[in-house]
């Protein structure tokens, strides 16, 4: 397939491979940004292949993952309302709230539908007028732009009946929570390329500086992943520590300005708890006033529901890097895909789902 | 692409969900703690594809399935096309050649006449060129609202041949692993159908009868077919964990051999699908012995319907019950049962 058989040539993969391994000296601790790239990682198997050079510790990057408790709790309890069709892409239904997940809200009678663009709810909206349509925004960067133009929309439209319910997320501030770990053991980054494709990479260029890591702009594919990792241990062996890209096919230094500037139209910087990591203060994006009458939190009154985390799934500590999944105890046991204990076991992108699902093979032998 | 020896269902769940009729976990549960309790008898213990029953030396094999696509046109097919070749082809992995079909209709009130005449009209050319008998059917009529427009029934009985008996038992270590065509074909025609979207090449279904098949390796290589099962619902994945499950045996794929069609990697890749777990309705996968193998390749070739027929993997003693893939880069990975259905990832 063109624009992809490309970045998965077997021979290219080797050759990188091998220029990992004589380049790093020692053993170095890279975290992979976005669950997307774990999921290449793990599915083709580069962190066994690489294992002697480098350790790759599964980013924060899944917004499945990291959504917390509480807006889940929110969820349900909008698509269990009659009024409501609740929209959403796919993966987030399997996501367990307190007592439920979207899927048996659907059992139970509401009316949960998946779609592949919050455009697509928009035109739900505007065909069903009867109903309240709410789009559960979740994502980093990558899916804001989108989400923004689907309210931005609603508004040229005169659409009344749409609404978002959000849990956005900046990568920035969760790399900085990681780094002011005290137990932090990440000594390079490879950088979200889908996110930076919006952002651009100025905003590493300070974090590169101040903790003195380096942070390679890093696509999805394996041949990306690879140059990623090598640029980035070539980068350590040499006591640098500066933003490189190696997504060049995607990415420029100031990102994508029409789509910055339409989120920072509807959406503006708020506090925002991780699910595993807590709250990280200007770490997420929320409608701005402006915007109100599209915000779901504001017009169905569910800013009531408060949760606590369960303290038993130890997701935080496999986001941050300081827990393997294999070594959680209720891992493949108590916690499994068909009854996940926490977000990372659902998402097909879950650091604990892409271990259970590609790595179980390698206890077994 | 992706995730259990341990088969904890979905505990909290007091609801009946899609994902119990995906084809994956959840429907194997729903199967052995609600269904096999209550109907256990030692026919319907064996779980194939088809029931085996001996009737005065006769071999009979039984098969019943229900069919509630939508959209009930597609490229490549209609429901009633799919109904037969559904019923027919789980005869057939078993070994036995189909005979006689039974077809029950559930009409919704304001199908259009000509849907349902070219529905039946499908019908009627799949059976015919399957060469099976539509011999008894029944119809029923609910309010709007209460169907889908047609659900199908259909069951069918077919001979077995003295002398051919494949079942997922049979698989052993040293068996290849062959798949007589592109992979994942049904399975995103339906989708891409259903959901309006638009790719640069038209994915047809593989919907057909796998009766000429069978009947090909038959004979040229006859019994040493050990097994044959067609991936439907859940894709090769699925059946293929099945297998090593029911055989206690491992099975190792190679990446570069997977048939996928450009037009259905695209797709999966928009998706975020994984092809192996995508349904097929007009494909075979055989286990049969690797001095064997090449024959078994080139009989299914020697059929249209089989010309892109390859090798896939193999079995081997390693790792029972788990299906294994190498990586294009040498890497391995484990290719699970899913829970339920496939979802869409968000990006």
């Amino acid at each position: 397939m063109r624009y992809l058989s490309e970045y998965r040539d077997p021979k290219l993969a080797r050759a990188l491979m091998a220029e990992i391994k004589r380049s790093a000296t020692r053993r170095w601790v890279l975290m992979e940004v976005c669950g997307g790239q774990t999921h290449t990682i793990v599915k083709q198997g580069l962190d066994e292949l690489l294992g002697e050079a480098v350790e790759m510790v599964h980013g924060p990057g899944c917004p499945v993952c990291v959504t917390p408790l509480e807006q889940i709790d929110k969820a349900l309890a909008l698509a269990a309302r009659p009024d409501v069709i609740f929209t959403s892409f796919g993966d987030m239904l399997r996501v367990p709230g307190s007592d439920c997940d979207l899927l048996q809200v659907r059992a139970r009678g509401g009316a949960v539908r998946i779609v592949y663009s919050p455009l697509d709810a928009l035109e739900l909206a505007r065909r069903h007028p009867g109903n309240e349509v709410v789009f559960f925004a979740v994502g980093f960067e990558t899916t804001a732009p989108a989400n923004a133009m689907a309210v931005w929309r609603a508004r040229e439209l005169g659409i009344k009946n749409f609404s978002v319910l959000v849990s956005h997320v900046t990568v920035p501030p969760a790399m900085t929570a990681l780094l002011e770990s005290p137990d932090n053991r990440v000594q390079g980054f490879l950088a979200a390329g889908h996110v930076c494709t919006v952002m651009g990479w100025t905003e590493y260029e300070p974090v590169a500086a101040k903790y003195k890591v380096p942070i390679v702009v890093t696509g999805f594919e394996p041949l990306d992943i690879l140059e990623g990792m090598l640029l980035a241990v070539r980068q350590l062996e040499e006591g640098r520590h500066e933003v490189e890209n190696q997504y060049v096919r995607s990415v420029r230094r100031d990102g994508n300005q029409p789509a910055q500037d339409l989120v920072s139209q509807v959406f503006e910087l708020v506090d925002r708890n991780w699910r595993g990591i807590g709250p990280i203060p200007r770490s997420g994006l929320g409608v701005r006033a402006e915007f109100a009458d599209f915000d779901a939190e504001r017009r169905f009154a569910v800013d009531g529901i408060h949760t606590a985390e369960p303290t038993i799934c130890r997701a935080g500590d496999v986001l941050r890097g300081v827990l393997k999944p294999f070594d959680c105890p209720a891992f493949g046991t108590m916690c499994t895909p068909e009854h996940p204990l926490g977000a990372p076991m659902v998402s097909s992108e879950g650091a604990c789902a892409a271990y259970y699902n590609y790595g179980r093979f390698r206890s077994a032998v | 692409m992706t995730t259990i020896a341990c088969p904890v269902p979905l505990v909290t769940t007091d609801r009946v969900q899609l994902g119990h009729g995906s084809g994956g976990k959840m429907s194997a549960a729903l199967v052995r703690e609600r269904f096999l309790p209550h109907f256990h008898n030692d026919i319907l213990a064996q779980l194939g594809d088809a029931a085996i029953v001996d009737v005065g030396g006769q071999t009979l094999a039984i098969s019943t399935d229900t069919f509630v696509v939508q959209p009930l046109e597609f490229p490549g097919g209609n429901i009633g096309s799919l109904a037969v070749h559904g019923t027919v082809n789980d005869l057939a992995m078993m070994g036995a050649r189909p005979c006689w079909l039974s077809a029950g209709f559930v009409l919704e009130e304001g199908l259009p006449l000509d849907v349902l005449d070219r529905v039946v009209l499908a019908m009627a050319e799949a059976a015919r060129a399957a060469g099976v008998l539509l011999v008894a059917g029944d119809t029923k009529v609910v309010e709007r609202g209460k169907a889908d427009g047609i659900f199908i029934n259909t069951t069918g009985v077919g001979l077995r041949p003295a002398n051919f008996a494949p079942t997922p038992a049979r698989a052993q270590p040293g068996d290849a692993v062959i798949v007589s065509g592109p992979i994942g074909r049904h399975g995103i025609a339906i989708m891409t159908a259903r959901e309006g979207l638009a790719f640069e090449a038209e994915v047809t279904s593989d919907s057909a009868s796998l009766t000429p098949l069978v009947h090909a390796l038959r004979e040229r290589v006859g019994d040493a077919v050990h097994t044959l099962r067609d991936p439907t619902r859940g894709g090769v994945a699925s059946a293929l964990n099945e297998i090593a499950a029911t055989a206690g045996i491992g099975i190792v794929l190679e990446e570069h051999l997977l048939p996928i069609p450009g037009p259905v990697a695209a797709a999966c890749e928009m998706l975020g699908f994984d092809p192996l777990y995508v349904a097929n309705e007009g494909l075979l996968v055989a286990f049969v012995p690797e001095a064997q193998a090449d024959d078994a390749v080139s009989a299914l070739r020697s059929h249209p319907l089989g010309r892109a027929a390859t090798r896939i993997g193999r079995c081997v003693r390693q790792h029972p019950g788990m299906v294994v893939l190498s990586t294009g880069i040498g890497g391995t990975r484990v290719v699970d049962m899913l829970p339920g259905d496939q979802l869409p990832r968000i990006c």
